[in-house]
């Protein structure tokens, strides 16, 4: 009876924050305005537009070999596998035929790209839940391959090494023998990921069940990359619709069926093994050729849509051309994975408490550009 | 045992009462003892703002302070300087009275609490019969303070840490008061000097009452930190939840208040901890007891450092708990177990099971 009163008497009221757009957890400027009541989250509502660069308007004006350079500002984690996406389009269109030499190196350094990414992501996880220490675990490796890539192209994040019909240049005679050393390290350093926080009890707690995305709801709202293969989603481009030289090795679709944070965190460091071995098939047996495809001055497209989809450290991102037959673009859309995926945080964090929006927003990985182009 | 600390206190209380009518010697003498403590409060505080800088860059492949003084000894001092110089910036529509008043009381609660430490035989303070109850009951007025300034602030995130910090402290109080009680069915004493005096003839506590005793400073340690808001339970200022938590809104000395009284309370923790487990300013197997001119109170800053250093250690590894998860964590695990080992403890006292 007394509990009945207490209900009665009692009035919460909800209340809005804003979380971001500064704020430590958002990374970057993702404004979300929360409806909270107490510390459980009713309505979870993502503001868009504070990093829009219209970068698709101005694909428009720029020529296809400046399109390329623009993609690098969208997921700067995977700038290189974004600049991959529009050079195969255009490929695509200029039906031109790369060298294998070009798929292989591309397939190399979009894995190593991938490897980079899921490092970062890494050490913001464990700094968002609270383990300062894993970001600058994580840094130490990522330092080597950014090391490797500036070796090779004169770019540590924004690479650029991409052009349609090829690669600007050749790969750096060390390349080889770094990328083979820094897999041979991180061989032994992945392990130490998993002691510092994988079975820790703590971390297990707040990511086991939290942020719960099921299969049909990841295919409804079409999250892809881990976040989607997380939910038990095969959505793998490289699998599905392989590009470059993903045809020709040999290598596992990370699947897991919980759906929930810890499903996907398992997925990233599942897929970080995954890399390391494609990248050893490969980079053995690197084959001669080309290193750029003869292209005109000014690549004019046929008129025509071509449409190329890659699977970025993200998901999926797919670069829609329509071209008119001049030397710009029509219409360029990109199908960015991180707008979908941002598109499921509603749905799944309402009801939870705020430290599991956090856990969840840390499992989506996401970067801001990305999804606010 | 005479030893220096205690000749040259001696010649100087001497000497005040030999220059001044009684009253007034014993006031001067207070207010040196006072400003004594308040310089050491603050040495403490800055150097262990360093030396957590420092434990965290060992454990994140740092380096760390290193650019101030012989190995960033001055870092701490500078950014104090810093923090003195800025200006005392505050939002609008706070509550005037309570938002200033917020950071004397976190400040001043842990300065009351260091009083009663025996540093060593000589060097405490004021040595009261009731010394733990005391430094419990004073060390709770803390989180008024946090309280008060996470509700003037006028902001949603200060007030969500404050409201968190209420019910964290709230709750891992009674662990901490049951884990002390339990080591106080051990002693049957309150008084500190007599706690350690109970420690010289039958060793450390931790090994006189064994299995109860290891239980006991395993739930202290747990609910000691937080008790201190430190991570893995630091979720009133959760930086990727709240921004800052309470003191978002506090800038310049009144923020560096609320910084300094949580490594207070880190270093109040751990003296409790080590004056209940670890025989206090005791050399461990009376290694140091014979020589007459060694300052016991090293023996007691280097348990405390080390008791220190693992509280660091859990920050720099553990990410940090759920609120719900950190109630559950309480309320049905830690309080029942304590309750069973306050049990256990009565029962090997009654048979005589002690070491």
């Amino acid at each position: 009876m007394i509990d009945q009163e207490v209900k009665t008497n009692m009035k919460t009221e909800e209340y809005f924050v804003n979380m971001g757009p500064q704020h430590p957890a958002a990374h970057g400027v993702l404004r979300l305005i929360l409806t909270i009541d107490g510390e459980i989250i009713k309505n979870v509502e993502p503001d868009l537009g504070y990093i829009h660069r219209s970068i698709e308007k101005m694909c428009e004006r720029d020529s296809y070999q400046q399109v390329v350079h623009l993609t690098d500002r969208m997921d700067y984690l995977s700038s290189h596998i974004n600049n991959e996406a529009v050079c195969l389009a255009v490929e695509k269109g200029l039906e031109l035929e790369v060298s294998d030499r070009v798929k292989v190196i591309r397939t190399i350094i979009s894995e190593l790209t991938r490897l980079a990414s899921h490092q970062l992501w890494w050490g913001v996880m464990g700094m968002d839940l609270g383990a300062l220490t894993t970001y600058f675990y994580a840094f130490r490796d990522r330092e080597l391959i950014n090391d490797i890539f500036e070796e090779t192209c004169g770019a540590r994040l924004t690479m650029n090494y991409n052009v349609p019909g090829g690669l600007m240049f050749d790969i750096h005679p060390n390349f080889v023998q770094r990328t083979k050393d820094f897999i041979a390290h991180f061989k032994t350093k992945l392990p130490e990921y998993d002691r510092l926080l994988t079975g820790n009890i703590i971390f297990e707690k707040r990511t086991k069940g939290v942020g719960i995305l099921t299969k049909e709801d990841a295919v409804a709202f079409g999250a892809t990359g881990p976040v989607g293969r997380g939910s038990g989603f095969a959505c793998d481009v490289r699998k599905t619709d392989p590009y470059s030289a993903y045809d020709r090795v040999d290598f596992k679709e990370v699947l897991y069926t919980e759906g929930d944070s810890y499903a996907r965190y398992k997925v990233r460091i599942a897929e970080m093994w995954e890399s390391m071995s494609i990248i050893e098939q490969l980079i053995d047996n690197i084959p001669e050729g080309n290193i750029k495809e003869p292209t005109k001055a000014v690549i004019k497209l046929p008129k025509g849509e071509f449409y190329q989809r890659v699977e970025t450290a993200r998901g999926e991102l797919g670069v829609y051309i329509n071209s008119t037959g001049t030397k710009n673009p029509y219409r360029v859309k990109f199908r960015s994975p991180g707008f979908s995926n941002l598109s499921v945080l509603n749905h799944i964090t309402k009801g939870s408490k705020i430290g599991d929006l956090v856990a969840t927003m840390a499992s989506f990985d996401f970067v801001i550009p990305d999804i606010d182009r | 045992m005479m030893n220096l600390p205690l000749n040259i206190t001696k010649t100087v209380h001497d000497w005040i009462f030999s220059i001044m009518p009684d009253t007034a010697a014993t006031i001067t003498i207070w207010v040196i003892v006072a400003a004594a403590y308040l310089a050491l409060f603050a040495v403490a505080g800055l150097y262990l703002v360093l030396l957590e800088r420092k434990v965290a860059a060992w454990f994140q492949l740092r380096l760390g302070p290193n650019r101030v003084g012989p190995f960033g000894m001055f870092q701490t001092m500078a950014d104090a300087l810093k923090l003195v110089s800025k200006e005392l910036t505050s939002n609008d529509r706070i509550d005037k009275f309570l938002y200033n008043l917020a950071p004397y009381f976190v400040i001043v609660a842990s300065l009351i609490a260091i009083g009663v430490f025996p540093f060593s035989q000589q060097f405490q303070a004021f040595d009261i019969n009731i010394g733990l109850f005391f430094l419990f009951s004073v060390s709770s007025i803390g989180v008024i303070g946090i309280l008060l300034g996470g509700w003037a602030s006028n902001n949603k995130y200060s007030l969500i840490g404050a409201m968190r910090s209420g019910l964290q402290t709230i709750s891992y109080e009674l662990s901490v008061g049951l884990s002390i009680l339990t080591m106080v069915l051990l002693t049957g004493t309150l008084q500190l000097s007599e706690i350690i005096e109970i420690q010289r003839t039958g060793g450390w506590l931790i090994l006189q009452g064994h299995i109860p005793a290891v239980i006991a400073f395993m739930i202290f340690m747990i609910a000691g930190t937080a008790e201190t808001n430190r991570a893995p339970f630091d979720l009133v200022e959760a930086e990727s939840e709240l921004g800052a938590g309470f003191h978002t809104e506090y800038s310049g000395m009144k923020f560096a208040y609320f910084f300094l009284a949580e490594f207070i309370n880190m270093f109040i923790i751990a003296s409790i901890a080590v004056v209940l487990f670890f025989g206090g300013w005791l050399s461990p197997f009376g290694i140091t007891e014979g020589i007459t001119w060694f300052p016991e109170f090293l023996w007691f800053l280097i348990k405390v450092l080390v008791v220190i250093m693992t509280m660091m250690w859990f920050r720099w590894t553990f990410p940090r708990l759920r609120v719900d998860q950190l109630l559950t964590l309480e309320w049905k695990y830690l309080l029942p177990i304590n309750l069973v080992n306050l049990v256990i403890m009565a029962i090997v006292i009654w048979l005589n099971w002690t070491i």
